[in-house]
């Protein structure tokens, strides 16, 4: 590693409509180092790259590249910078062979204006060779390949392009620990061959083994770059949670050891697992519990939810209501016992994008009142939706609107509604206030406390820290898709949640 | 969809619907054709082109379930066909009366059904190809039954295809029916507004607690059913079967939903704007022969109409998102 700045990103602010993604964040690359980039859901990681890779402008700012101020307009014009980013989801064409993905729209042309394959096999050959897939054909078809191989492949396409600087966005989140040994390795061979990388990741431990240098967001704030032989992984979790807890919401009781030793146990998940996913969970809700499933993206929150709830198949484990066993492992079942899912992604799993309002509202709660031959009452129906709309304060011009006319908040607020209508006895949240305004997530945080207060069960997904601190009785730790430790409220705060969320066991 | 104390007008909630423009369509091409002939407006011309449009009048009310599901039917015609020629081979040559022949044919046109529906469902297969295969495979069978020649029968079932209740064809009775009990079922049931949410998001309906494959399996039995029950009409109609009967009935259906304001992505859309649909191209059918014009302008006019009344809508409910 030379002591030369390949890349000084000097200032950069990026603003979006009513948030402030990146503020006045400074720092140096230096010229064949992997640096990495940490912090928590929302530090800023991710716009940071995406201004890097040209696909946001920043609102004000210099980024300075190989000596020259650079602003890339479009990912092509990063590539010509030698700029090549590795996303998270990895975009390869499935249908064509591993040497098209690698020169996709640059083939190499031959006689007539036809692709020229001998010399596009044989240049690919080179660059597989290079990311350690000596053995891959390069006529090979990418959906016949694996993930980690795809990956592999997304590199050569990188190096392809003459890029000298890559930005890996969590490049291990799909992996096994032998297949990101793999990767290291041809990191580790990069580097030494003089590349620079940016290398964004939640698994701190992965991050000490393999970066140079640590530079840590919060809140879109530069805090701090540490040189990783001498930080320690406590260290780096106190500066990407910095603040402490300050306000927020704060419910009127929290559950206490008095509480748990006469709680009734009303649902229990035991020895859960969902293909790839979840391995082996098992914990107990009791009645009127806020209880919370912590982790990060891809920890298997969602999916313990949805598997519990019968929408997705699990491959082992037993769920009971009340002592009750859930056989029939689908959703009707699930609803009948009395709970309810707000899933995540209110567009493509909540809503019913044609519907009303009051369609919206009333679905659920129809099907467990009528038989499926039986008529609905519209004058009924339409005062259930009314009631539950006062009570929800859902704020729409009249109940016969299109749903998809309405804010977030009222949308999120719309689905709650279905779920309350039919006084549900366990209710699962999945990020609840994702993406929605302050003032709706306040209302929404007052809903749980009501709930529970009145002996309502919650299971409540959310990537922000603060809403599990502030929110929960108890939070559930989950890393890859394991249990890695339990916490109660009073014992919760960001430093101790964190350290269960990067995989370190209690 | 339903009333409500809300104080918007009862004309802009009537005008804001799509079927509205649709209506606005008819009357304008019916005014149109009141001056253009002279024929037009007489009843036993308007009863003749009832009865033409109850055909296909009566499939489109299971083509729009299937829609509004989410899915399409491609094999309507050939159910058709199969299930005319049954009802002719099963009155003729196995001589059974009718009150055995309806239900056995309404239970071929069923069991089709239930084939395409858990085709796609279970097996997970697009409808467009389940539906199209279906129909090659109905065609084949229809041919092997007929030895490609008419079979004529004598049966009191022909009563359905061209019996008359006073001056009423029977068959307008069967497709107005079909459309009233299609249309409550669809607005007015809990399985109706499950088809419609299916429609809209199948995982947000699964997640809502709504059998979604057993629903989707339903909309195809229903209209293989009502294919069925078209096979018996046009069959009793001609008292004689043969495999040509029904061909062309998926392009009909479809246009006649599709310009009834469903939309093909699904989720919306009503029964009976269906009729409007089918009357419209009944008429257009209908005026071709009354002004004398050739026949190939048809299928030219039709095509044109299906483009203009997708394209009216998509503007309407463009404009309304703004």
């Amino acid at each position: 590693m030379s002591e030369k700045i390949i890349c000084s990103i000097s200032h950069v602010c990026k603003e979006f409509p009513g948030v402030k993604a990146l503020d006045d964040v400074n720092f140096d690359v230096r010229e064949g180092e992997i640096h990495a980039i940490v912090g928590e859901n929302g530090a800023g990681k991710s716009t940071l790259m995406n201004i890097l890779s040209g696909v946001y402008k920043p609102t004000s700012g210099k980024i300075i590249f190989d000596g020259k101020e650079v602003s890339p307009n479009a990912p092509i014009e990063a590539s010509a910078l030698g700029i090549a980013m590795i996303h998270q989801e990895l975009s390869l064409s499935h249908t064509l062979s591993v040497a098209e993905n690698i020169f996709q729209a640059r083939q190499p042309k031959g006689r007539f204006g036809l692709i020229d394959k001998k010399k596009l096999y044989a240049d690919s050959r080179a660059l597989l060779d290079q990311v350690g897939l000596k053995d891959m054909d390069p006529s090979t078809l990418v959906r016949n390949i694996n993930v980690s191989q795809q990956q592999q492949v997304e590199i050569a396409k990188a190096l392809s392009q003459n890029a000298r600087f890559l930005i890996l966005d969590e490049p291990t989140s799909a992996l096994t620990p032998n297949e990101t040994k793999v990767l290291f390795e041809i990191m580790a061979d990069l580097k030494k061959k003089g590349f620079t990388m940016l290398y964004i990741s939640h698994k701190l431990d992965e991050i000490m083994s393999i970066s140079d240098r640590i530079t840590v967001l919060r809140d879109g704030k530069y805090i701090d770059t540490l040189v990783t032989k001498e930080t320690t992984i406590t260290e780096m979790i106190s500066m990407m949670v910095g603040r402490e807890y300050s306000g927020g919401y704060t419910r009127a009781h929290y559950m206490d050891d008095n509480d748990y030793a006469k709680a009734k146990p009303l649902m229990e998940v035991r020895n859960l697992s969902v293909k790839g996913k979840v391995e082996d969970v098992s914990f107990t809700l009791y009645e009127g519990e806020v209880l919370g499933l912590a982790g990060l993206v891809g920890a298997g929150r969602s999916e313990v939810l949805q598997a519990v709830f019968g929408a997705d198949p699990r491959v082992s484990g037993q769920v009971f209501v009340n002592g009750v066993e859930l056989t029939r492992k689908n959703t009707s079942e699930a609803i009948k016992h009395g709970i309810g899912l707000v899933p995540e992604g209110r567009k493509t799993q909540g809503l019913y994008l044609k519907f009303s309002v009051e369609d919206n509202m009333t679905i659920v709660w129809l099907n467990s009142t009528l038989k499926s031959l039986g008529l609905i009452n519209s004058k009924s129906e339409a005062e259930h939706a009314q009631a539950y709309r006062e009570r929800l304060r859902v704020k729409t011009p009249s109940l016969e609107q299109r749903i998809v006319n309405l804010s977030g908040g009222n949308q999120q607020k719309a689905i709650i509604a279905r779920w309350l209508m039919n006084e549900p006895k366990i209710l699962f949240l999945d990020e609840p206030t994702q993406g929605i305004d302050v003032g709706a997530k306040n209302e929404i945080y007052e809903i749980i406390d009501e709930l529970a207060a009145s002996g309502v069960s919650v299971v409540m997904v959310s990537s922000e820290m603060q809403e599990n601190i502030s929110l929960c009785d108890r939070i559930v730790v989950l890393y890859e898709g394991r249990i890695t430790g339990t916490i109660r409220h009073s014992e919760a705060n960001e430093k101790s949640i964190m350290a269960l969320m990067s995989g370190q066991k209690q | 969809m339903k009333e409500n104390t809300a104080n918007r007008s009862l004309w802009k909630r009537i005008t804001s619907r799509s079927e509205f423009s649709i209506f606005v369509g008819l009357v304008v091409l019916c005014v149109l054709m009141s001056f253009l002939s002279e024929y037009f407006l007489k009843v036993s011309n308007i009863f003749n082109i009832l009865n033409q449009i109850s055909r296909y009048g009566i499939v489109s009310v299971g083509m729009a379930l299937v829609i509004i599901a989410g899915g399409i039917d491609l094999s309507v015609g050939y159910v058709v066909g199969l299930t005319a020629s049954l009802c002719a081979y099963f009155s003729s040559a196995m001589a059974l009366p009718w009150f055995l022949v309806l239900p056995l044919t309404l239970l071929v046109g069923a069991v089709i059904g239930l084939v395409n529906g858990l085709l796609v469902t279970r097996v997970n297969l697009v409808p467009f190809i389940v539906t199209m295969a279906m129909g090659k495979i109905l065609s084949g069978c229809t041919l092997l039954l007929t030895q490609g020649r008419p079979i004529k029968f004598q049966s009191s079932l022909a009563w359905l295809g061209k019996g008359y209740v006073g001056p009423i064809p029977v068959a307008v009775i069967v497709m107005l029916l079909t459309i009233v009990l299609g249309s409550i079922f669809a607005q007015k049931t809990l399985t109706g507004r499950n088809i419609y949410a299916i429609g809209n998001n199948e995982r947000t309906a699964q997640l809502s607690g709504i059998n979604v494959k057993s629903l989707k399996t339903l909309t195809y039995v229903i209209t293989s059913t009502l294919c069925a029950l078209c096979g018996v009409i046009v069959a009793g109609n001609l008292s004689s079967a043969d495999a040509t009967l029904g061909v062309g009935y998926e392009t009909d259906t479809i246009a006649a939903v599709v310009i009834g304001g469903v939309a093909m992505s699904g989720g919306e859309g009503t029964i009976w704007g269906s009729l409007l649909g089918a009357a419209i191209i009944g008429i257009l059918k209908n005026a071709f022969v009354l002004l004398r014009i050739s026949a190939y302008w048809q299928s030219i006019v039709i095509g044109i109409v299906i483009i203009a009344a997708v394209t009216i809508d998509k503007l309407r409910t463009g404009s309304r998102k703004a």
